[in-house]
């Protein structure tokens, strides 16, 4: 045994001796390992109800050859056929490809547009509130309203852009922004862009709302010009901001429809096709089921594959987020 | 390495300005330190010289360049701030060699210097890690070690110990000093704490409201204080001040206590002057126990109101002329409250303030 200062060092404390009946002891052990079931079931059952049991029929029908037209087909097992005729399928790959690029293109165009946007709004003084909630608007409508105002504007015989450009005397033909199928493709971007930019800007202009002087000031004391400033300082630090942009956007974008199905429905010839309308094209207009979900399946591993690996530059990047004091 | 020097500099956040037209002169290689209470302006004056506020009116120079237009980079100076700043999102190594980098440096002169610059500072294990994984020590020598790893002219300090706890404080307080014997160069270290001040400081500036109210080395500030503001803020505990009139080459406090003007101070008053006496707690001890009576002193019997024992001495709280002062006692034994004490004032030591304006009567 040792003195301290402090008083008597013990050796190991002496046991507890437990006390009461064991039935009252039973009792509350049993309890306490049922509470948290008891509490969890409520969202187990949710889970089950709107996630599991969905995702499990949906995989269920993706092995067989289930038509909506004729339900006893759900019965038909025939394994992993309707996988196997897809990854033949030239036209699914096509789309699955030009997901992809439509993806791509998106993200780093609203990542770029809303890091200027935000950049401006940060260096204002006056009226900065006001621009803010005007940046929101086109987050406002629905995409199938914002595909149809699109599709007015894009369209060849009676479309602003059109009637615009003519007026102005850039071109005396009327472009087929909707027909020509580079053109249908870089039109439905640019609306996917101009209703979803915002969501960019806003997380944007909250990092560098959060973003602290002090390194800056370093910065510029260690020699930077303003440029580099933005480009080691500002931009590093933007990052896991826009990685939230990005997870939360490449989830929407990879399920991409209204907007395409509503400015042109996949044409022309399918060369606007992406994987969600080609899916419901299958499921809901050929009828075959079966086919559609094993489609979908694969386009679901594509979201989680870019959400997953946003996600990780999302966790990587904050690991530093503490240090800024 | 330069002289920096400072000529009506004054500062405007617009239309308040808290940056009164201030000169000063930093020699080459000096350190200088910039103290003063809170809000009185001296970040300010960093910044300016830094290049991060702009300079309302005046001029700075740095070296023989003036740098009024200049941003910071153009500057070439180093900046340890408050808070560290350091780049959260770079490990060690790239926090100190950022600005070499940015300098064009080729690669192994950064890894080469980088090297050296964490030997100094004793950070050499901790190269892979970043900041948030760092401790406040730590982050503070890191940020020191940005700041010595390029050859600035001059190292700019704003309160760099402030967030550190008192251990660490006192330690990095005493690394400081070293730095600076290895690394010579210009400083100018801003402060809020006089015992950083007198520690550190070849000169000490010190600044209220924005104006500087003294200029010195730390013992002529201390030993000639200019005015009750200078004299209160250097020193601790603080200089007791306590309003008096001189009559016939006498000292005469409120309660008709007496001692007499020293003699080193009598040229400079007259009688019926209303003055301020200072006397530090260290010239103001009981008989016996600090001060001996070779040189000119006075004697008073004071009471006791409170006793502070700190070990080597104990500091005793009393009333001179209904005003609590305070005087220590070396080589102390027990002293209880209520007791009255014979106290022996060391009158060579003595400040004397005219009582309207609180400057020195030395300096009027
Ligand atoms: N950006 C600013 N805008 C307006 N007033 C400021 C600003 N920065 C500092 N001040 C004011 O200037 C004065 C001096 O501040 P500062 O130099 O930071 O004081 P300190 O001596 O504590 O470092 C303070 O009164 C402060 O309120
Ligand atoms: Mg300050």
């Amino acid at each position: 045994m040792i003195e301290t200062a402090r008083g008597r060092a013990v050796g190991p404390a002496p046991p507890l001796r437990r006390r009461g009946p064991d039935l009252i002891r039973y009792i509350r052990t049993h309890q306490t390992r049922l509470t948290p079931v008891l509490l969890l079931a409520p969202a187990i059952l949710t889970m089950l109800f709107v996630v599991a049991m969905p995702l499990a029929f949906s995989l269920w029908t993706s092995l067989t050859p289930y038509r909506l037209t004729r339900p006893e087909t759900i019965e038909t097992f025939i394994g992993l056929r309707n996988y196997i005729r897809l990854f033949q399928d030239e036209d699914f790959w096509a789309a699955f490809g030009r997901t992809i690029l439509f993806l791509a293109i998106a993200l780093n165009v609203e990542f770029l547009l809303g890091l200027c946007i935000a950049l401006l709004i940060n260096k204002i003084t006056w009226g900065q509130r006001m621009l803010r909630t005007i940046m929101m608007f086109p987050m406002m409508f629905s995409p199938i309203l914002v595909g149809f105002q699109f599709k007015f504007i894009f369209n060849d015989n009676i479309g602003i852009l059109n009637n615009a450009l003519q007026s102005l005397g850039i071109t005396d033909q009327a472009i087929a922004w909707l027909v020509d199928g580079r053109l249908a493709m870089f039109s439905i971007i640019f609306a996917e862009v101009w209703m979803s930019t915002s969501v960019f800007a806003i997380l944007l202009l909250a990092g560098l709302f959060a973003m602290p002087r002090d390194p800056i000031e370093a910065a510029r004391v260690d020699g930077c010009n303003p440029w580099q400033v933005f480009r080691h300082i500002t931009l590093p630090f933007l990052m896991p901001f826009a990685f939230i942009a990005m997870t939360i956007r490449s989830l929407d974008v990879a399920r991409a429809y209204d907007i395409v199905a509503v400015m042109t429905d996949g044409g022309p010839a399918g060369r606007t096709e992406l994987l969600w309308t080609m899916i419901a094209r299958t499921g809901y207009e050929n009828a075959r089921m079966g086919q559609a979900n094993a489609m979908a399946y694969i386009s679901t591993i594509l979201s989680i594959a870019f959400t997953y690996y946003f996600f990780t530059k999302l966790v990587a990047a904050r690991r530093y987020m503490g240090g800024a004091e | 390495m330069s002289s920096i020097s400072l000529k009506k500099v004054a500062k405007s956040y617009g239309r308040l300005e808290v940056v009164h037209g201030i000169d000063l002169d930093i020699a080459h290689n000096e350190f200088v330190v910039l103290v003063g209470p809170s809000g009185c302006g001296k970040s300010t004056t960093l910044r300016m010289i830094a290049g991060l506020e702009e300079i309302t009116e005046g001029e700075i120079h740095i070296g023989d360049r003036l740098v009024n237009d200049l941003p910071p980079r153009k500057r070439n100076i180093s900046m340890v701030f408050q808070n560290y700043a350091l780049y959260p999102h770079m490990n060690v190594r790239d926090n100190l060699g950022f600005g070499l980098k940015i300098a064009g440096q080729p690669q192994e002169v950064v890894d080469e210097r980088v090297r050296e610059a964490a030997a100094i500072l004793g950070i050499s294990e901790l190269m892979d890690r970043i900041p948030a994984e760092l401790s406040g020590g730590q982050r503070q020598r890191v940020a020191m070690g940005r700041a010595i790893i390029r050859d600035p002219e001059a190292f700019l300090f704003d309160e760099p110990l402030s967030n550190l706890d008192a251990k660490l404080r006192v330690q990095m307080r005493t690394e400081i000093k070293k730095l600076h014997h290895k690394v010579k160069t210009t400083v100018v270290y801003v402060t809020h704490d006089q015992v950083e001040a007198m520690t550190l400081a070849d000169r000490i500036v010190i600044m209220k409201d924005g104006h500087i109210e003294q200029v010195g080395t730390p013992m002529e500030v201390f030993n000639h204080p200019v005015n009750t503001f200078v004299a209160s803020f250097i020193g601790s505990p603080p200089m007791n001040l306590v309003p008096a009139t001189v009559a016939g080459g006498q000292i005469v406090l409120s309660d008709e206590t007496r001692m007499p003007v020293p003699r080193r101070l009598a040229s400079y008053t007259h009688d019926g002057m209303a003055v301020i006496v200072g006397i530090r707690p260290d010239d103001m001890t009981p008989v016996g126990h600090g001060i001996h009576d070779s040189g000119e002193t006075a004697n008073l019997s004071l009471t006791v109101e409170l006793a502070e024992l700190l070990g080597t001495e104990t500091l005793i709280y009393t009333r001179l002329a209904g005003q609590e002062v305070q005087g220590k006692m070396f080589d102390p034994r027990d002293v209880h409250e209520g007791e009255r004490l014979p106290f022996r004032v060391a009158l060579d030591k003595l400040h004397l303030f005219d009582a309207a304006s609180g400057r020195s009567v030395r300096a009027t």
